[in-house]
C-alpha cells in the first residue's frame, strides 16, 4: 500500500517518518470505528438527516465552525495571507462574526421553530414549491460538484506534498467518508467534525508559537517582512484601503463592509444549509442560538493558525512564493506556504499530526458536503415530487443510497476536474451565484410578512440571473469590472464581493416589487415563518451568562477591538 | 450528549485520539532527543512537550467523558 501510496512521487515538500503513517492510520481507523459504532442510532429521519436533534450547542457549534474549516480553506487562506497580508483576515473577522451572531440571535429561532429539516424546506413553508425547488435543486447540484472538486483538489494537495498518487488518495478518501456517512447519517458527519477541530488546532497551533519564537514576537515579525519586502504593507487590515490602488486586492472599503459583511458571509453563514445543518441538529432552541455564537469565538481565532502563518512565510521563508498562475518548475506557489512552515518547525510525529489534520479537513469537508446533499434531495426533492407518503425507513434508506450515489457522483466530477482544470474555478464560481441573493430572499421572507409567494421565486431568480450575467461581463471585458466593482484596480476577490452586493440588491428590489403587485398569504399560514407572528420564548429569567445575546455582543466587542488594534 | 440515545460522548473520542497521539508524538521526541531533526528550532524539542501536552488532556478527557462515568 505504502508503494501505491507513493507511485507518483515527485518532488515532494515534505517526507513522512513511520510514526506519522503510524499516526494518520490510527484516525482512518478511529473514524471508521465510529462511523460504524454511530450507525445503530441513525435509524429514523430525525436521527439520520438531523443527528436526532440532540446536540449540546459546544457540539454543535464546534461542527457549526467545522464544516467551513477544510483543508482547501486552510491552505488557500494561508496562503492568501502570505499574497495579501493581514487584509486576508477580513474574511474571518468581518466576513463571518457578524453573520454568525445574526443567524444565532435572528434568524435561527426562525428555522428551529418552524421544524424544517433545511432552508429550502424553510422557503417551501415559506414561499412554496417553486422557490424551495430553484433553491434545492441548485443546491444538491452544486454541493456534489464541489464535493468532487474537494476531492480533485485533496488528491493534487497530497501528490504535490506528500508524492501520494492521485487516484490512491480519491479512492481511499472517498471511501471511507462513504461508509462513515452511510453508517451514521449527520451524527457522523459530526462527530467527525469534532475531531478534526481539535486535530486541526493541535496540528497547526506549534506553527504560530514556533514562528512568534524564532522571530522575537509580533513586532520582531513585523520588522523581518519590511526589511525582506521594503515599502510593503502586510501588516494592516484597513490602512490600505482607502483607495482601491493601494492594496494588492484592489479592494475598496466600501467592498469588505457591505459586499463581504453585509452580503456574501450573511449569504454563506445563514443561508448555506451545510452549515445551516449543524445548527438545526441542536437539542433545543437556546442551544441553537448559543451554538453559531460559541462557533464564532472560535472562528475569531482561527487567523492564528491561517493567517499568522501565512503572514510568518514572508518574514523566515528563505525563498518567495509566487502566484500559481507563473509558478516555474521547482517554484513553490503561495498556497505552498502553510506545508512549507509546517516542514520547517515539525519533525517526525509533529509533521503527522499536522498531515492528519489537512486529511481530516478534505475529509471532514466531502462528509459536510454529502450529508447536506442526501438531506436535501431525499427531503426537498424525493419527497415533495417523487414520493410523498412514504414510511420514515424508506426516507432513511433513501438518505444512505444518496450518500453513495453522491460520492460517486464526486468521484466522477474529480475526474472530469482532472481533465478540464479550468471548471473548478467555475464551479466554486457558481456556488456563489445563488448565496447571495438567497439571502435577501430568506430574510426579506422572515421579516416581511406583506412577501409573496411570487415575489420569493421571481426575487430570487432575478438575484441569481443578475449574479451569472455580472460574472460573465466581467470575464468577457476589463470594461465591466470598472462597471460593478466600481475600479478597474479590482482583482478577483474584490469584483466577488460587488457581485455578490448588486446581486442582492437586485434580489431585494425584484421581490418588493413583485409583491406589491401580487397578493400576500393570509397572516394563520405565517405562523413561525416571520417575526411579527412569531413567538420566539424570551429568557428574562436567564441570567446574563446564559443568554444568547450577552455573548453575541461580546463576541462583537471583541471584533471591534481586533479591527483597532490591526488597524 | 444524549438523552435519548445514550451515545457515548464525542469528547470521549476526542479523549483517546489526543491520548494516542499524546503518546506517539511524546515518544517519538524522546527518541530523538540526543540526535533531532534537522528542523528550525529543533533544539526546543517541541515534540516532547507537545506530545505531553496532548497525552495529558486526552487522559483528562477519556476520564471526564469515560462511558463508565455516563452510565
Amino acid at each position: 500500500m505504502i508503494a501505491m501510496m507513493a507511485s507518483a512521487a515527485p518532488t515532494t515538500l515534505v517526507h513522512l517518518s513511520a510514526v506519522d503513517l503510524v499516526i494518520i492510520a490510527f484516525y482512518f481507523a478511529l473514524v471508521l470505528g465510529i462511523g460504524f459504532y454511530l450507525k445503530r442510532f441513525a435509524k429514523t429521519g430525525e436521527d439520520f438527516f438531523l443527528a436526532g436533534r440532540e446536540m449540546t450547542a459546544w457540539v454543535a457549534g464546534l461542527a457549526f465552525v467545522s464544516a467551513n474549516l477544510g483543508s482547501l480553506e486552510l491552505l488557500g487562506w494561508a496562503g492568501n495571507a502570505y499574497q495579501y497580508g493581514i487584509m486576508a483576515a477580513h474574511w474571518y473577522w468581518v466576513g463571518a462574526i457578524p453573520a454568525m451572531v445574526f443567524l444565532g440571535i435572528v434568524m435561527m429561532p426562525f428555522y428551529y421553530i418552524s421544524k424544517t429539516h433545511s432552508v429550502p424546506g424553510y422557503l417551501q413553508l415559506r414561499y412554496g414549491s417553486a422557490a424551495s425547488a430553484l433553491s434545492a435543486i441548485t443546491f444538491a447540484v452544486m454541493t456534489i460538484l464541489m464535493s468532487g472538486v474537494n476531492m480533485y483538489a485533496m488528491a493534487v494537495v497530497m501528490e504535490v506534498v506528500l508524492g501520494w498518487n492521485l487516484h490512491f488518495s480519491i479512492v481511499v478518501s472517498s471511501l471511507t467518508v462513504g461508509v462513515y456517512v452511510a453508517a451514521g447519517g449527520l451524527f457522523s458527519a459530526i462527530f467527525n467534525e469534532v475531531l478534526q477541530f481539535f486535530l486541526i488546532w493541535f496540528g497547526a497551533l506549534l506553527i504560530p508559537i514556533l514562528g512568534m519564537i524564532e522571530t522575537g514576537g509580533w513586532s520582531g515579525m513585523v520588522a523581518r517582512i519590511h526589511q525582506n519586502f521594503p515599502g510593503q504593507d502586510f501588516t494592516h487590515m484597513w490602512g490600505p484601503m482607502k483607495s482601491f490602488a493601494d492594496n494588492p486586492m484592489g479592494i475598496h472599503w466600501t467592498g469588505i463592509v457591505f459586499g463581504l459583511g453585509a452580503v456574501q458571509a450573511m449569504g454563506y453563514w445563514t443561508t448555506d444549509f451545510l452549515v445551516v445543518q449543524r445548527v438545526l441538529s441542536a437539542k433545543d432552541i437556546r442551544s441553537a442560538k448559543m451554538a453559531p455564537i460559541i462557533g464564532s469565538f472560535f472562528k475569531m481565532a482561527v487567523p492564528l493558525i491561517v493567517i499568522l502563518p501565512g503572514l510568518l512565510g514572508r518574514a523566515v521563508l528563505p525563498m518567495h512564493l509566487v502566484a500559481a498562475s507563473a509558478a516555474q518548475p521547482g517554484q513553490f506557489k503561495y498556497d505552498d506556504v502553510l506545508p512549507l512552515m509546517l516542514a520547517r518547525y515539525c519533525g517526525p510525529g509533529l509533521l503527522g499530526l499536522g498531515i492528519t489534520a489537512l486529511v481530516a479537513g478534505f475529509m471532514a469537508g466531502m462528509a459536510g458536503n454529502v450529508s447536506a446533499f442526501a438531506t436535501v434531495w431525499t427531503y426537498d426533492l424525493y419527497r415533495p415530487f417523487l414520493r410523498k407518503d412514504a414510511p420514515d425507513s424508506h426516507y432513511v434508506s433513501m438518505g444512505r443510497w444518496c450518500t453513495m450515489i453522491g460520492l460517486f457522483v464526486s468521484i466522477g466530477t474529480a475526474y472530469l476536474v482532472m481533465k478540464f482544470a479550468s471548471m473548478m474555478d467555475y464551479v466554486q464560481a457558481l456556488f456563489g451565484f445563488f448565496i447571495a441573493p438567497l439571502f435577501g430572499t430568506v430574510l426579506l421572507g422572515m421579516l416581511w410578512k406583506r412577501v409573496t409567494r411570487a415575489a420569493g421565486f421571481w426575487g430570487l431568480l432575478a438575484g441569481v440571473f443578475s449574479s451569472v450575467g455580472m460574472f460573465s461581463l466581467m470575464k468577457l471585458s476589463s470594461r465591466w469590472v470598472s462597471v460593478f466593482a466600481l475600479s478597474p484596480d479590482a482583482k478577483g476577490l474584490a469584483q466577488a464581493m460587488y457581485q455578490a452586493l448588486w446581486s442582492c440588491v437586485t434580489c431585494v428590489v425584484v421581490t418588493v416589487l413583485v409583491t406589491l403587485v401580487t397578493k400576500p398569504k393570509p397572516d394563520e399560514e405565517l405562523k413561525g415563518l416571520v417575526y411579527s407572528l412569531t413567538e420566539v420564548a424570551r429568557e428574562e429569567h436567564a441570567s446574563f451568562l446564559h443568554r444568547p445575546l450577552f455573548w453575541g455582543i461580546a463576541a462583537l466587542a471583541i471584533l471591534l477591538v481586533l479591527q483597532i488594534i490591526f488597524w | 450528549m444524549s438523552e435519548k440515545h445514550h451515545i457515548i460522548p464525542v469528547w470521549f473520542f476526542v479523549g483517546v485520539l489526543l491520548l494516542v497521539y499524546g503518546f506517539l508524538i511524546f515518544a517519538s521526541g524522546l527518541a530523538e532527543w540526543s540526535h533531532p531533526p534537522g528542523t528550525v528550532l529543533a533544539e526546543l524539542h517541541a515534540p516532547v512537550w507537545w506530545g505531553g501536552l496532548l497525552f495529558v488532556l486526552g487522559l483528562i478527557y477519556c476520564i471526564k467523558f469515560s462511558p463508565k462515568r455516563q452510565a
